[in-house]
């Protein structure tokens, strides 16, 4: 898909995203602004996912670690064309749309997450899963760099690289900011790069908000054989809305009707 | 005979992971212990070492299951129900997955390693979760069946096993019906309800209570959950006192699941028999029961004081 098609997804994806957590008046604008334009590459561009094998585990996979931006892969699955519910409902009561994406309410949510850290760890045990059924499906997650912080993302690390899971692909959304701050002051989980080298993974880093960067790094990570792929994504938290960027007083809140108005203003600019 | 339930866990295993091709086993470096090694030997290639890692071994375990997988994980209880709680709760419990959570090593048991690895609240921590199956076998025999039994169960099951051996209870002719509560000894004035090793022990005391006079029934309780709610009520609407024996914290394990019945449907009163709110030590297990009272000589002691009190 052409760079400029992705980027009319992603701009789609960003109004859906602002619109649903506006509607809500609660849930996660920042990190789902920032990682939008990784879900669009995964969903338009890496995965095989459709209408078709949506129901199934005949495809590649993706986890959303970091549940909280839930509202970036309800968006994304939306734009897809892929998801039954309301955006509307999102957060409400009775809906499908919770606050955490669930497994069994939402097809195409291919892991209930929400606590941090053990998404990851069980797209280590899909792609073990892949390798013991011979399926050549992909498995992707997508960690925070706060998220990096609990200690079974590198348990998970550890097992993806001792054994050899090459069909597995984490993503660390490094946007440096986390609830109480910048990462690095709050204690301080970087570099990640080396980190995960460390612990025996293949690792590229890129621009995670640009799609010629974001294809490549995706592009190498599948012609990787033998050892799990980290892409350490950099991101801007917030991206596309003008005062959300960088702003981490909007991880987990949600925009007024003047802060909406200028937000979607913001984003039909872009 | 006396077995170890591990050890017939472990057998189980090997012949269910030969039979099966959707089973897959995860372990946490005790294999050796847990006696998943007996699995890992008849079926090498599904059989995965998570490394002195639990959480992430309860993680996994929820992947695999998401791809259609009957995962078998095991570990030391104090470790598999505690440490990995939150997984179990988040990971597997949540999104109803298929996990068998296998937890050996539990109870004040394990002996001389003392109170950090016995176990005394992993029935309670496992029973809250919506979804999991709860199953507390007695004997080798049970232990066999309700491994075939949780295989076949689609959802989160957790079975607790023992490090020591205990004598049979059963056959290997018995029929298990895990929806129901096992009669195994009528009387008419106390009932016995117990689980695990405590099966043993309570069986020993109603044979003196009878002795003493006091005509005891005895009822294993080997599924916490869902438990045989209909079975509980008539054993207690059928004693004028009940009494509840496990090798477990008295809050949130037999004790409570009793209670919890009892005071909605029976004007019986029922008495605990368990680890009171304290820690265990190390000493040989035989030492470390007796101390703590699980044993037949306690049981008998607390039924017949409750008794004269009437």
């Amino acid at each position: 898909m052409k760079t400029k098609e992705l980027q009319k997804h992603a701009s789609s994806i960003r109004k859906k995203i602002v619109t649903m957590v506006y509607d809500a008046q609660s849930g996660h604008p920042g990190g789902s602004l920032g990682a939008a334009d990784i879900l669009t590459t995964l969903y338009f561009e890496e995965m095989d996912i459709n209408e078709e094998n949506l129901n199934t585990t005949a495809r590649d996979r993706f986890v959303l670690s970091k549940g909280h931006v839930s509202p970036a892969l309800y968006a994304v699955l939306d734009e897809k064309g892929l998801l039954k519910e309301d955006l509307k409902t999102f957060r409400q009561i009775n809906s499908n749309l919770q606050g955490h994406p669930n497994m069994n309410e939402v097809p195409g949510v291919d892991m209930s997450t929400g606590s941090l850290g053990q998404g990851v760890s069980t797209a280590v045990g899909m792609a073990i899963a892949n390798k013991l059924d011979n399926v050549p499906y992909r498995v992707y997650a997508l960690v925070g760099d706060g998220e990096s912080e609990e200690g079974i993302v590198w348990e998970a690390m550890m097992a993806a690289a001792h054994y050899n899971l090459d069909n597995f692909c984490v993503i660390f959304d490094q946007n440096g900011l986390q609830i109480d701050g910048n990462v690095q002051d709050v204690i301080g989980p970087l570099p990640l790069k080396e980190k995960a080298e460390a612990f025996g993974l293949h690792t590229i880093e890129c621009n995670g908000n640009d799609f010629t960067e974001l294809k490549a790094a995706f592009k190498e990570a599948k012609k990787t054989k033998g050892k799990p792929t980290a892409i350490i994504a950099h991101t801007v938290k917030g991206k596309g809305v003008s005062f959300m960027e960088n702003n981490y007083a909007w991880h987990g809140s949600a925009p007024n009707a003047e802060q909406y108005e200028q937000a979607m203003k913001d984003l039909e600019e872009a | 005979m006396a077995q170890e339930t591990r050890n017939a866990y472990g057998q189980e295993l090997a012949k269910l992971i030969t039979e099966r091709e959707d089973i897959v086993v995860l372990d946490a470096d005790l294999t050796k212990s847990t006696k998943t090694a007996e699995a890992k030997k008849a079926c090498p290639e599904r059989h995965f070492n998570a490394g002195i890692a639990e959480a992430n071994m309860m993680g996994m375990a929820a992947g695999l299951a998401a791809s259609g997988k009957t995962v078998f994980a095991s570990s030391f209880a104090v470790f598999a129900a505690g440490r990995a709680f939150e997984i179990i709760r988040n990971s597997i419990c949540y999104p109803n997955l298929n996990v068998k959570v296998c937890a050996t090593h539990a109870g004040l048991s394990v002996g001389e390693d003392g109170a950090s690895h016995q176990s005394i609240e992993d029935v309670s921590l496992m029973r809250t979760l919506p979804n999991m199956h709860v199953f507390v076998p007695c004997d080798q025999y049970e232990t066999k069946a309700v491994i075939d039994y949780v295989a076949d169960i689609k959802g989160p099951c957790y079975v607790r096993l023992g490090r020591g051996k205990v004598e049979d209870v059963f056959t290997e002719k018995t029929k298990f019906d895990f929806t129901k509560v096992k009669v195994l000894k009528k009387g008419t004035d106390v009932v016995l309800f117990a689980m695990g090793l405590m099966v043993q022990e309570a069986l020993k005391a109603a044979e003196e209570l009878e002795a003493a006079g006091i005509s005891t029934s005895v009822i294993n309780v080997s599924c916490l959950k869902p438990i045989d709610r209909k079975g509980i009520v008539k054993a207690l609407k059928g004693h004028k006192q009940a009494f509840t024996c496990e090798e477990h914290s008295i809050i949130g394990g037999l004790f409570s699941a009793v209670a919890e019945i009892a005071v909605q449907e029976a004007a019986t009163p029922v008495y605990p028999i368990g680890v009171e709110d304290t820690f265990g030590e190390s000493g040989k297990a035989k030492d470390v029961l007796k101390k703590y009272g699980m044993t037949a000589e306690n049981i008998v002691k607390v039924v017949k004081a409750k008794n004269k009190k009437k």
